[in-house]
């Protein structure tokens, strides 16, 4: 299988882990959404880092661009590419960081160090069960 | 130096997202048997994806870019990007809830959260929490 097509299956998987098999439904949630969108620019960065300087080097059969070039950086954008990096690597991202924080919230949610809650010491709620102020 | 840029770049990841852990409170280096037990499957998982990659010839590594230090195929730093980045998005997650309170969909089913009864977390209603909130 080529890059593009394993990426795109990673994707699914982990949409349907997400959604169907551990119902996290991490997807469905505004907390995501904003982490992602703070991950996904820096992935932006360090991909960019790592294929615009070459440390990373592609393989044109794998991916819907072109190889890296023997002779300098790949192309910033176009030709398969978002910032040196093929779009292929955001899928990737996607797939490690959606994977990553089903099981963390799945882990959590099964009681596994699900406290202490993050942010500052919260205030009991008057008339909540006993242990589940957030802390 | 430059054997050390792969390393660079996940010296930067780590240092843009750790001091989440002590200005936020996330708490999430504090909970680090839950943090292992996550890692692990994504560690396993993408390490047999790069290493399927490599074989395949997908991608290369430099090795003027690189430790030269190797597991198995990949270089040593291929394998820390798999941990380095999975805890970075973790502390990202958990640095939004510590800022914006908004529900993760672990919390304690029946627990009030923020005034808000979360009676089951697998529908718990994200609008009714922030319209609260």
């Amino acid at each position: 299988m080529t890059y593009t097509q394993l990426a795109v299956l990673g994707v699914v998987v982990v949409v349907l882990l997400d959604l169907v098999v551990v119902r996290t439904r991490l997807l469905t949630r505004r907390v995501f959404w904003t982490a992602y969108a703070i991950v996904v620019s820096f992935q932006l960065l360090s991909n960019g880092v790592l294929t615009g300087f070459g440390i990373v080097r592609y393989d044109g059969a794998a991916i819907v661009g072109s190889s890296t070039p023997a002779d300098g950086p790949p192309p910033f954008l176009g030709d398969g590419r978002i910032a040196y990096a093929p779009f292929e690597d955001l899928l990737f991202g996607f797939a490690l960081v959606v994977l990553t924080l089903v099981l963390w919230v799945w882990l959590g949610r099964r009681g596994v160090q699900r406290t202490p809650y993050a942010g500052p010491p919260r205030v009991p709620v008057p008339g909540a069960p006993p242990g589940s102020d957030r802390g | 130096m430059s054997h050390l840029a792969y390393l660079g770049v996940l010296a930067f990841v780590l240092l843009g997202s750790a001091w989440l852990e002590v200005v936020l409170r996330t708490r999430v280096l504090a909970r680090w048997r839950r943090l292992l037990l996550a890692l692990a499957p994504v560690v396993v998982v993408f390490v047999l994806w790069d290493a399927y990659a490599v074989s395949a010839g997908h991608w290369t590594f430099d090795p003027a870019r690189t430790t030269g230090i190797r597991l198995g195929t990949l270089p040593l730093e291929e394998v820390l990007f798999f941990v380095v980045v999975p805890v970075a998005a973790v502390l990202t997650l958990e640095a939004v809830r510590a800022v914006k309170r908004w529900e993760v969909g672990d919390e304690v089913p029946g627990a009030c959260v923020d005034g808000v009864r979360v009676d089951d977390a697998d529908t718990v209603d994200d609008d009714a929490a922030r319209g609260a909130s």
